[in-house]
């Protein structure tokens, strides 16, 4: 019986494969969903480079128009939902309680179900490769075009099923962290004291709670559409096609919020560290997050503004009015590192990384707020520079940043800072090599989507550009493996606190007991670790 | 003073597990609602908006639709064919009534009382069910019959799926309570799971008003 093999907690902790499988410890929750979510990067960085290696040159080279459209359809869909949505739900999972001084999440064993339905959804995704062609038809899979006459093969409803499982997925940690966040905090973390990580997993897991379902329902109607005979969004059959994108939309746009979101979270926790000052403006960023995550709800017709058959102005204005928390973000960022000791630490220039390409990822989105720009370059490939600047320029920066950030209170050893620092120049100059260059494309007329060219066209040059720029980012994503590897083999062992840290994860061991705290310090304001070592540091020179 | 400094968490036992240490843990959490209660609560809002994507595309389809029900089957005309789902909306009702009284009864600490109202709202239910696949071998037109074949089973059809995972929910406290493991202090589950059955509940009255009354 399983209780006759109880040992004391160290040896517990170290016992292999099957306490990973079975466990229920939100740390190693948090590590499986980085490690899970950082292979299905990799698999959707090489689908991103078959099409890039597709688009270098005019032309049909490697692939058929049918495999070309299933690969950027299967790359957008495993970066989106199995990549960026899980890893930051990973950073919630693993730090969230630490910084709230819980000793777990609320709901351990539903944790752990959240996190399993993830490999398993994917494996369902991508088995249309292997039985006869994965969906094709993008990840928006607008209807008529995903019905069953214009998408036959099960490659798409394996995509349904596998994003529904995704969803509840999602729906269930949103739920966990919620209940987390209002019940589990330690005595002393007032709402007001709570981390910014947590205040953006905090919105987060609402939209997660109130978006996510529309789009199961949206995926179940698509189902039933295409394997029942419904007509939910066929016209031919009395059924709507924009009413797909209606619903499709109400939760891809607060979607793209679920995804930048903890990623402004994981920023706002390293800038301030490595500025040496606490975060300008506290509660104006609170309140920025949670007006960004209610205005969400309000845009979604913005993907809709060519189909004619929205209210153009309120979409437009509503989405031109979020401009406004972000702004306010941007700006307490900027303000927390004026006249801050900067140390540019791997981590911090992830997060500069960040700061500098969501900037131009919200300006350049702001061009496609206004209706008539849109107009003219909805479905070129301005968007596609626009999703990136925001999606990789953004989450994917702040992601490597909390990576380096927190691998130390991890594993307890640091990742190499040189490497890290190498990593970052490489992938930011080709993240730039790659998609700048696609606003141009976009604007000289370049649809989305597209296997291939005119070679009349003059797009010729940008393309071979962005090609390369998307190997160098491949390329800079090589350091960093070799990084983790050689660090989890004999990195450098640092203490309990390496950064000088805020927030309580940093007052307990590196990596934690599986209960998380021993003692916990007073919690007196939203940085209860400097506050600590602050007093601690005075009293010795006191004495 | 300095040696308050740090303020001890819930006494720990380093032999316990940590399925022990959190629910010591959540017996420290804060008062008010329990964090079974709260985490149903969430869990009934995002089952909200899950109904609240269909019932907005039937609206949408509904109001696209140059008449509703469409022309050329009389079988669309459901306000002729209310009784058995208005005998069934009456059971469920009850269920719901005799679900509460099992709350009641477990918050006197009172668990016969508990058992006896569980297995009638249970047997409810199933009734429920059974009527309602019966009621659909009797409709003339099935999912595949247009938008409004596609909107009335997948509205009625989610709804009967949440009125079984309902049923399982409840099964799940009758037999824990048979164990013994609800007492008048102590029964979040039997909440929660009350919680969920008046949802649904709800559901089907909006669901039964809108496709069977106003037609
Ligand atoms: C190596 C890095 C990457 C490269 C080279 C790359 C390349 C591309 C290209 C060329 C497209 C356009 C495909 C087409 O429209 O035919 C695309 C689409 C897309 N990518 Fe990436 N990508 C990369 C990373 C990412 C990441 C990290 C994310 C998300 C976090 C992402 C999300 C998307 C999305 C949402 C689309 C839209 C696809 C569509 O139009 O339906 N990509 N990517
Ligand atoms: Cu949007």
């Amino acid at each position: 019986m399983a209780t006759t093999v109880l040992t004391p907690t160290a040896t517990r902790a170290r016992s292999g494969l099957y306490d990973w499988l079975t466990t229920t410890d939100h740390k190693k929750i948090g590590i499986l969903y980085l490690g899970s979510s950082f292979i299905f990067f990799l698999v959707g960085g090489v689908l991103a480079l078959a099409v890039r290696a597709e688009l270098a040159q005019p032309g049909l080279q490697f692939m058929g128009e049918a495999a070309y459209n299933q690969f950027f359809t299967m790359h957008a869909s495993v970066m989106l939902f199995l990549f960026v949505i899980p890893m930051l739900a990973g950073f919630g999972n693993y730090v969230v309680p630490l910084m709230i001084g819980a000793p777990d999440m609320a709901f351990p064993r539903i944790n752990a179900l959240s996190f399993w339905l993830l490999p398993l959804a994917g494996t369902i995704m991508m088995l249309g490769f292997v039985l006869g062609g994965s969906a094709a038809e993008g990840w928006t899979s607008y209807s008529p075009l995903a019905n069953a006459k214009y998408s036959p093969g099960v490659g798409t409803d394996l995509w349904i099923v596998g994003l529904i499982l995704i969803g509840t997925s999602s729906i269930l940690g949103g739920i966990n962290f919620l209940v987390t966040i209002f019940k589990m905090r330690a005595p002393g973390m007032t709402m007001f004291r709570l981390p910014i990580l947590a205040w953006t997993v905090l919105v987060t897991s609402v939209l997660v709670i109130l978006g996510t379902p529309v789009l199961t329902s949206a995926l179940i109607m698509l189902f039933i559409d295409r394997n029942y005979g419904g007509s939910f969004f066929d016209p031919a059959g009395g059924g709507n096609a924009v009413l797909w994108q209606n619903v499709f939309w109400f939760y891809s746009h607060p979607a793209v919020y679920i995804m930048v979101l903890p990623a402004m979270g994981i920023v706002s926790e390293i800038i301030p560290v490595f500025s040496r000052k606490p975060l300008f403006g506290y509660k104006a960023f609170v309140f920025a997050t949670a007006t960004i995550g209610a205005l969400g709800f309000s845009v979604w017709a913005h993907h809709m503004f060519t189909t004619g058959s929205v209210y153009l102005p309120f979409f437009s204005f509503m989405t031109f009015l979020i401009a406004v928390p972000t702004g306010v973000k941007m700006f307490n960022w900027i303000a927390t590192m004026w006249k801050g000791s900067i140390q540019f630490s791997a981590a911090m220039l992830f997060a500069l990384g960040f700061l500098t390409m969501f900037l131009i990822g919200g300006l350049n989105g702001a061009f496609s707020a206004s209706v008539p720009v849109d107009f003219a370059i909805h479905d070129t490939y301005w968007i596609v520079a626009h999703i990136h600047y925001v999606l990789f320029g953004g989450s994917v920066f702040a992601i490597f940043g909390g990576l380096f950030y927190w691998f130390p209170k991890m594993f307890g050893v640091k990742l190499n800072e040189t490497l890290g620092k190498i990593q970052f120049v490489v992938m930011f100059v080709g993240f730039n090599m790659t998609f700048f260059p696609m606003h141009e494309l976009g604007l000289m007329g370049m649809p989305r989507r597209i296997a291939d060219y005119s070679p009349m066209a003059g797009w010729n040059d940008l393309n071979l550009v962005a090609t390369i720029g998307g190997f160098l980012i491949a390329a800079s994503v090589l350091p960093f493996l070799w990084n983790v590897f050689i660090s989890l083999r004999g990195g450098e062992r640092v203490g309990d606190d390496p950064w000088e840290g805020n927030t309580l994860e940093w007052a307990t061991t590196s990596p934690p007991p599986p209960y998380n705290f021993d003692r916990l310090p007073e919690i007196r304001s939203e940085r209860p670790v400097f506050d600590q070592r602050h007093r601690l540091a005075g009293r010795a020179t006191g004495h | 003073m300095t040696a308050n400094a740090d303020v001890l968490v819930p006494v720990v036992d380093r032999g316990e597990s940590l399925e022990e240490l959190v629910h010591a843990a959540e017996e420290h959490t804060r008062g008010g609602i329990s964090n079974p209660v709260l985490g149903m609560i969430l869990f009934i809002a995002s089952e909200v908006m899950f109904f609240a994507g269909l019932f907005a595309a039937y609206f949408n389809i509904r109001s696209n639709a140059p008449v509703w029900p469409p022309l050329g089957n009389v079988e669309f005309n459901l306000r002729g064919h209310v009784l058995l789902p208005a005998i069934l909306t009456l059971m469920l009702v009850t269920s719901s009534v005799t679900c509460q009284i099992g709350i009641w009864a477990i918050r006197r600490g009172d668990r016969k009382g508990l058992m006896r109202a569980f297995v009638v709202t249970i047997v409810l239910g199933i009734l429920f069910l059974s009527g309602q696949a019966y009621d659909y071998t009797t409709l003339g037109f099935g999912i595949n019959d247009g938008p409004f074949g596609s909107t009335f089973y997948t509205l009625t059809g989610f709804h009967g799926a949440h009125v079984f995972a309902g049923v399982l929910m409840l099964g799940v406290v009758l037999y824990r309570g048979m164990a013994g493991q609800f007492s008048a202090r102590h029964h979040d589950a039997v909440e929660a799971a009350s919680l969920y059955w008046h949802f649904v509940d709800v559901v089907w009255i909006c669901l039964f008003t809108l496709l069977y009354i106003l037609g």
